[in-house]
């Protein structure tokens, strides 16, 4: 799957709060909050977003909460990927879980803002059209390969666990 | 080679014969938890996938406790999704207002986290249990609604890092001076992905609350969990226990990827100062940050012990005129221990209010919003931007003594300012 789009940059350590203020958790309807997403520290940043462009981030990228809705507003607002230097533990697991596109590169530095991305999710591999540069992120281990390849926890799951459903 | 106890205690719950840190596991689960904001969107995962009945409604804990007692219209229908979801499922462990508490003072008071156990909770902070030699660990809404489904959850085994406090503590100093100070030290991805282990002869000395306070901010320097081997102290603590529990100690050639040994015989109050909880002053050295707000409570320092440190300091005593002092009770037990104990008199006597266990102001949610240009010293566990309201509003991190003390001074105090 190749996603091509514009970077938004970001700094070190956005925690969950800056992605979605807690304010808004008593909805969880991507859309709804989408249109708040990273509001505390950049709150223009929904409307900047059309779809497909990507996050850029530094180290420890969604630090904080558990909240799935983190991942859930990046999606919501219209980011199709994030590409970060590292990824808190329970963000990394909400990603992989709801299928939310996602890579680790040692090369952020290298991307400036408004840069033209094109990523490969298959090879790992991120084309800077912009800077005319290709950058490679870390691979996914087999098991979350497969996870991310059904779409995320619960069809790889439902495909596994097929007693106890309710009848269609 | 031997194995950490946190590798013990996955490899425990899992049919295979050895573990690997960096491997990835599918384990069966022990207890898992959901709150207000997070299993809302567990049950419509769960719901949506067309499974009908959990796995077992004995092992799956729904507390509403973020925005409960409800706020407004729409978390009063979060909160409702969960006691229709528990009277559908008989889900005996849904504690409504009343019984409710925060959640992480709540479990380990009811024993429904005991040593050995391998818990997930839909909320960063369920890492508190390590403190009782179990392994617990934050995980997101999908991965509740996938234990509800069939028990268990993935992992990817950490690495351990062992973290020694030698020396004695001295007064006003506790659990959570010594888990500012290691996050100051390391930075909040200082753990990245680790499970911590804490222990030295101070943390041997620790009442159990302490340890609660320390495990709890484990994930704020990014570690997955945050384990203290269980002693005498712990298995005081969870007897009588309702269940068989197994306690496991890591081996004496077990491989840690770090380890960090301090001597903390010297250690002052710490605080953490705006806007993370890694940029950390000693208390003394912050006495020109004068505050609007003081919060004691939350599931890192809301607990009994907790509220008579505070009590000890504010006895007798009124807060600075102008300043709000809010205390939380993290459990309706504690509450009432408070009341019979003449701590909330002691609180509302000095000027403060004595609230229902709720989590409200901890994550900016109701029960002490800051506004634009405020200061709040809080007891509790974040300090990002805009985490108790306006993003033009300032958090500082400390422990309940350095807040009471504060709030009688109406600026950032070390408690020995007001003995």
């Amino acid at each position: 799957m190749i996603i091509k789009g514009k970077a938004h940059k970001f700094g070190n350590d956005i925690n969950t709060d800056d992605i979605i203020a807690a304010k808004y958790l008593v909805s969880t309807d991507a859309k709804e909050l989408g249109g708040h997403c990273m509001e505390t520290i950049k709150p223009d940043f929904a409307k900047s977003v059309k779809e497909g462009d990507i996050i850029v981030a530094g180290k420890n990228f969604g630090c904080g909460s558990s909240r799935e809705h983190a991942p859930l507003a990046i999606n919501g607002c219209g980011i199709k990927a994030v590409v970060a230097r590292s990824f808190a533990g329970i963000f990394f697991r909400n990603a992989i879980n709801i299928g939310l596109p996602f890579m680790e590169s040692e090369d952020v530095d290298k991307i400036a803002d408004s840069d033209l991305l094109e990523i490969d999710l298959s090879s790992g591999i991120i084309k800077n059209l912009t800077q005319n540069q290709t950058y490679h992120s870390q691979p996914f281990p087999e098991f979350l390969r497969q996870i991310i390849q059904e779409g995320g926890l619960m069809n790889y799951i439902s495909t596994r666990c097929k007693s106890n459903r309710a009848p269609v | 080679m031997g194995y950490t106890i946190s590798e013990k205690i996955l490899l425990a719950h899992t049919d295979k014969k050895d573990i690997h840190p960096g491997e990835f596991i599918e384990a069966k689960i022990d207890l898992c938890l959901g709150n207000d904001i997070t299993a809302p969107l567990a049950i419509a995962e769960f719901r949506k996938s067309g499974f009908k009945k959990v796995f077992d409604n004995k092992k799956i804990v729904l507390v509403p406790d973020h925005f409960a007692p409800a706020k407004d219209l729409r978390s009063a229908n979060q909160c409702k999704i969960l006691a229709n979801f528990a009277k559908e499922q008989r889900i005996k462990n849904y504690f409504e207002v009343g019984c409710m508490g925060i959640e992480h003072a709540l479990l380990p008071e009811q024993k429904l986290v005991l040593p050995g156990d391998l818990v997930i909770g839909a909320d960063s902070h369920t890492c508190t249990y390590g403190a009782l030699g179990c392994y617990a660990t934050g995980v997101g809404s999908t991965d509740l609604a996938r234990a509800f489904i069939d028990g268990k959850c993935w992992f990817k085994v950490p690495h351990s890092i062992k973290f020694i406090y030698k020396g004695k503590l001295k007064k006003w100093v506790g659990g959570k001076d010594l888990i500012l100070y290691t996050i100051g030290q390391i930075g909040v991805d200082g753990a990245l992905y680790a499970a911590m282990e804490f222990t030295g002869e101070a943390v041997k000395k620790l009442p159990v609350d302490d340890r609660f306070a320390m495990s709890n901010m484990a994930i704020e320097a990014g570690g997955r969990a945050g384990v203290i081997e269980p002693d005498a102290l712990t298995l005081k603590y969870v007897r009588p226990a309702p269940r068989k529990f197994k306690v496991y100690a890591s081996d004496k050639d077990a491989v840690y990827a770090k380890v960090y040994e301090w001597d903390v015989s010297k250690l002052e109050p710490q605080v953490a100062c705006p806007h993370l909880p890694s940029n950390i002053k000693p208390a003394a050295e912050l006495s020109s940050v004068l505050l609007d707000q003081v919060v004691i409570g939350s599931c890192t320092n809301g607990r009994i012990s907790d509220l008579r440190i505070a009590a000890k300091i504010l006895k007798g005593k009124k807060i600075k005129a102008g300043l709000r002092l809010i205390v939380i009770p993290a459990t309706q037990k504690i509450y009432l221990e408070a009341v019979k104990e003449g701590l909330a008199e002691i609180f509302v006597k000095a000027g403060g209010v004595f609230s229902t266990p709720t989590c409200g102001p901890c994550l900016g949610g109701h029960m002490g919003i800051l506004t634009e240009g405020e200061t709040c010293l809080a007891t509790t566990n974040r300090n990002f931007i805009g985490r108790m309201g306006s993003p033009k509003s300032f958090v500082y991190l400390s422990n309940p003594a350095v807040a009471a003390a504060s709030a009688i001074k109406g600026r950032i105090a070390h408690p020995e300012e007001v003995r």
